[in-house]
């Protein structure tokens, strides 16, 4: 586990700074959880302890930060969703902060502003993917969500018609309508 | 229409989630599907996706399984879809920490990190790297140098992150790639500019000169990421770091630079950095200043980072720190906990003894409404307090008695007690008060281990308190209403009473034949055995099996009544144990969420286990001692070794502590020569097999005792005796061939009487016990000690003797009163007179044992 050193000191010189990142439901199960250093939660039972602890700690209060078990957490909520970046607790908060606004916004950006477990639930591959392309093995690798959103929303539309709101048919036909005139 | 079929899902939520209720196994047979001739790239899409949400949710895939899966994605390459090719790379990534042969992708992923499609070219560098290893390495090293320098900002971050993760393994590798990244690192995109700044520093980690050249010029240059500044700053903080030359000013400007910059993230990490660097609270007022801008910040992350920077700082400005005073006060009511909590135990840490009343007022009102674990830290706050101002201990007193009666879970009133009996030990004036709260709290507890806690607490203090017999109604009523624990608890408490105040004897020898009657055995019991030593009215009997009981160490009582279970035909001797330390709780900040302690062990705990190992360690009987480890080597040297001295009754065990320093090298066969002073013989040696690289391992040496006690004290020549193999530095794989045999001299150590006795300082009834021990043998001596300081010199001799230095009392003559146990199981009590005189120290020593020797010998080793 990460110790707290009781002396105040420098902060450490590396890239290496989150520790996980996860989002959670509104029962506090995880949704998508990835941990990056093997010292700090190595199995997945402990993560999900860890979680469990973190959202009943959490889930009430929206505070935005807390510390809990030597790890600083940061979060934000919305409506069913919980999102949570952990950095050890001897580490620049504002940092984990940033982190978890690119979280935040490339899943409200990927979900076009509707933020709920259902929506989430599918598109859940691009979720993975914006995961990827925030951090890689806790090296912070992008923080800007549109360049995130840029490389995670790749899905080409082909969802049937049957699927399709009559909004989105209404939509489309008067794209292809568009087009056709264009022409 | 819509609307309606969004309520049919809500309605049944689980049909909503694809992934609910998965099945490994039918997510497996899914995979089939990749082999098709023309793939569905979103039906695919799903299936890995439903893969990756099980590894996510920590389903468990054997090695076969994984691999399987594994194969089965591979054969996705043949589609061109992008969405689809990314979840690829991504499950490539996820099943190549449990899959086999993963390198058959290699060929596949170097194709498309090299191809023209943009968006799979970043990705797939950071799945070719995930998978390849340092002998893979030369294979793909030129285009990862090509990646780095790629135009496209993305493919050179993943070139630069992968060189970092991969340089965990290969750790040349960065410097291989420095030129490359250097290239880059004035990028305009941020992103790269940081991983490229990162790749440096990782290759001039060991090159200080160096890294002052690249903090330098890039501190110059105009950074905009504030990723690299902040790298940048913890950089040059590092440099000045203990350095207070000139040298180290164009950094502290740097950073003070930063203070100045648009991003909140950079100024904290430079108010940070300064925080932590500077010496004096002048050079500290632009960080403070910024830090209590934090502190009013909307957010609550800034406001915490703010708060818990200052916290920091209580220990060595708090003046600095109490200027922030009104900042934090606004805190105390933070909606955030973390950040009030951290406020509360900051003021008071910084608080004059004039602002306590008020603070102590405010926090009452808050600190109903935060959870018992903060709770837990502001008690402890308070705690501190009541030992930084005396004087307040009423109100101090008065407030925690009042959290005492709140609602709270043991953890909570645990911490409450313990400050309360901290106060009532540490400040005579607070007993009376500090007591009368604690018997208030027990008449209305329901935590069994608190309350028994709290009635041996009343029966060591009640009894030298001005008006023992108000306690008596309070620890009596407990045996009347509470269950058994507390009534036993409660009956020990009585007897202490009665112990110790006579005018108070006959009443509880009524109290105590009463509860005799008692249901419980243990009560019973406790009840019987006080009532008869009571009645005695033998008062060195009454001090020894009530008053002062010696507590053996719990963990080794354990150990000792296992090995007693074991050989249940020798007596059980209690005096065998050692007895438990007192460990004086150190200082520590008080302004710090989350403190780990570590776990307190006795030494003997420690080495307990290792012990263990050496065949016959049965036989030498129960372990008496275990002094502090003894450096034989000078600290930067090839071999270094340390010797811990285990004392038997007796045989002595020397535990060497070897550490082989050179990479280059196993040692073989490992073992010590001893020679060991006259009447001494050698038992046994237990050589260490074989010696790696910086792993410590032991020799052990069994000796066994001169009959005399006298003989025991002398010196011991040690050399180490091994046989060295060379091997190669990197794998540890030692090289083919025999080795040689070396030896390698130790310092000289001793045995001396502190190693072989368990010392403890006089106690107040310690008078008596020397007048009760006038019949045993006593020696006698005068000697004149080499030092010119009276309390130097009464150091030393307490050091020889094993006494704790809180054995010494007096200022112009200085007495050592003390005591002990003798290995073997005699009892010793010594006194020292120790006065100056010009011409030095004079000291009269006399000890007194039932065996003379034992007394004899003691003053042999200070002689």
């Amino acid at each position: 586990m990460v110790h707290t050193t009781m002396e105040g000191s420098l902060f450490e010189p590396t890239l290496y700074i989150v520790k996980g990142m996860c989002i959670l439901d509104y029962e506090g199960n995880r949704i998508l959880a990835k941990y990056y250093d093997k010292d700090v939660l190595p199995t997945t039972k402990e993560q999900k302890a860890f979680e469990k602890n973190l959202f009943n700690k959490t889930h009430r209060a929206n505070a935005e930060i807390i510390m809990l078990d030597g790890l600083t957490c940061v979060y934000k909520s919305n409506v069913d969703l919980f999102f949570y970046v952990m950095g050890s607790s001897h580490e620049n908060e504002l940092i984990l902060q940033s982190v978890l606004n690119a979280l935040y916004e490339s899943v409200s950006l990927l979900l076009r502003r509707n933020m709920e477990r259902r929506v989430l639930m599918e598109n859940l591959d691009a979720v993975m993917l914006a995961f990827d392309e925030i951090c890689d093995g806790g090296v912070i690798l992008d923080a800007d969500p549109t360049s995130i959103v840029s490389r995670a929303a790749l899905r080409t539309e082909d969802v049937p018609l049957g699927e399709q709101t009559v909004a989105q048919v209404l939509q489309s036909a008067r794209e292809q309508l568009k087009w056709s005139l264009l022409k | 229409m819509s609307s309606l079929k969004r309520d049919v899902k809500d309605e049944d939520d689980n049909s909503s989630n694809p992934y609910q209720n998965l099945d490994k196994t039918i997510v497996l047979q899914e995979t089939r599907e990749f082999n098709q001739t023309l793939v569905i790239p979103r039906k695919c899409s799903l299936i890995l996706t439903k893969i990756l949400y099980l590894l996510n949710q920590g389903e468990n895939f054997t090695t076969q399984e994984a691999t399987d899966a594994f194969f089965a994605t591979t054969k996705l390459f043949q589609s061109k879809e992008i969405m689809l090719r990314r979840m690829v790379y991504l499950c490539i990534k996820e099943l190549s920490k449990l899959a086999q042969d993963v390198i058959i992708v290699t060929s596949s992923l170097t194709k498309d990190m090299t191809g023209k499609e943009d968006l799979y070219r970043a990705a797939a560098i950071r799945a070719l790297c995930s998978i390849t290893d340092a002998s893979m390495l030369q294979a793909i090293e030129r285009y990862m140098k090509q990646a780095i320098v790629d135009k496209n900002p993305a493919v050179s971050s993943a070139a630069l992150v992968s060189a970092l993760h991969l340089s965990s393994t290969a750790p040349d590798l960065v410097r291989r790639w420095a030129n490359e990244a250097q290239e880059t690192i004035n990028s305009d995109n941020a992103m790269v500019s940081y991983h490229a700044l990162g790749v440096l520093v990782l290759s001039r980690r060991n090159d200080k000169l160096s890294t002052v050249k690249l903090v330098t010029r890039l501190s110059k240059s105009h950074i905009k990421s504030p990723y690299s500044l902040c790298l940048l700053i913890r950089l040059a903080a590092q440099l000045c770091d203990g350095d207070d030359s000139e040298a180290s000013q164009p950094y502290i400007d740097f950073i003070e630079c930063c203070l100045r910059h648009k991003s909140e993230m950079v100024i904290y990490e430079a108010a940070h950095a300064i925080v932590n660097l500077r010496k004096t609270a002048r050079d500290l007022a632009p960080a403070v200043s910024v830090l209590q801008l934090f502190c009013s910040s909307s957010k609550a992350a800034l406001r915490l980072a703010g708060a818990r920077t200052l916290a920091r700082l209580t220990t060595k400005h708090p003046t600095a720190v109490a200027a922030c005073a009104i900042d934090l006060e606004n805190l105390i009511s933070d909606s955030n906990r973390s950040v009030a909590t951290l406020a509360v135990t900051t003021l008071l840490a910084t608080g004059a003894e004039s602002s306590v009343d008020r603070l102590m007022k405010q926090i009452s009102s808050f600190v109903s409404e935060i959870p018992d674990e903060f709770k837990i830290i502001v008690v402890r706050a308070i705690r501190q307090l009541c030992s930084k101002f005396p004087r307040k201990h009423q109100s101090l007193a008065a407030f925690l008695a009042g959290m005492l009666r709140d609602e709270g879970g043991l953890e909570y009133k645990a911490a409450i007690a313990d400050a309360i009996i901290a106060l009532v030990e540490e400040n005579p004036d607070a007993k009376e008060t500090g007591l009368s709260h604690l018997c208030e709290f027990i008449e209305d507890c329901e935590h069994t281990a608190l309350a028994v806690r709290i009635l041996h607490l009343l029966g060591r203090e009640g009894p030298k308190s001005r008006h023992p017999s108000r306690y008596i109604r309070f620890i009596y009523n407990r045996v009347i209403l509470e269950s058994g624990p507390v009534r036993a608890a409660a009956v020990s408490a009585v007897a202490q009473f009665g112990a110790q105040v006579p005018e108070l004897l006959p009443n509880i020898k009524v109290l105590l034949a009463r509860c005799q009657l008692d249901e419980e055995d243990e009560v019973r019991d406790r009840a019987v055995y006080y009532s008869t030593i009571l009645e005695t009215e033998n008062p060195q009997l009454i001090n020894d099996f009530i008053v002062n009981i010696p507590k053996p160490n719990v963990v080794l009582l354990e150990k000792a009544l296992r090995d007693h279970l074991l050989h249940p035909e020798e007596p059980f001797n209690i005096l065998s144990v050692p007895a438990e330390e007192v460990v004086k709780e150190t200082k520590k900040p008080i302004a710090e969420i989350e403190v780990r302690k570590p776990v307190q062990m006795s030494i003997e705990e420690i080495y307990a286990e290792q012990l263990a190992k050496i065949p016959g360690i049965e036989k030498l009987g129960p372990l008496f001692k275990t002094n502090l480890p003894i450096d034989l080597t000078e600290a930067e040297i090839e071999y270094r070794v340390r010797v811990v001295k285990h004392v038997y009754a007796r045989h002595v065990i020397f535990q060497f502590e070897c550490v082989n320093t050179l990479n280059d090298q196993i040692l073989e066969d490992v073992h010590v020569r001893l020679e060991v002073p006259p009447e001494y013989e050698i038992k046994s040696i237990v050589p260490c097999q074989k010696l790696v690289y910086n792993t410590q391992d032991n020799v052990f040496v069994v000796v066994e005792y001169p009959c005399a006690f006298i003989d025991s004290l002398g010196s011991f020549m040690a050399t180490l005796e091994f046989v060295v193999r060379d091997c190669d530095p990197n794998t540890g794989t030692p090289d083919p061939g025999e080795g040689y045999a070396d030896s390698y001299p130790l310092e000289e150590f001793e045995m001396g009487c502190s190693d072989q006795i368990r010392a403890r300082a006089g106690g107040d009834d310690w008078e008596q016990t020397w007048e009760r021990a006038a019949n045993v043998p006593e020696a006698n001596d005068t000697f004149v000690l080499s030092q010119t300081d009276v309390g130097d010199a009464a150091k030393a001799v307490c050091e020889h003797l094993g006494l704790p230095n809180g054995s010494i009392s007096g200022d112009a003559v200085k007495e050592i009163r003390g005591g002990g146990i003798f290995r073997g199981g005699a009892p010793v009590l010594v006194r020292a007179r120790l006065a100056g005189s010009i011409a030095g120290v004079t000291m009269k020593l006399s000890a007194r044992s039932p065996r003379e020797d034992v007394a004899q010998l003691l003053l042999a080793a200070v002689g």
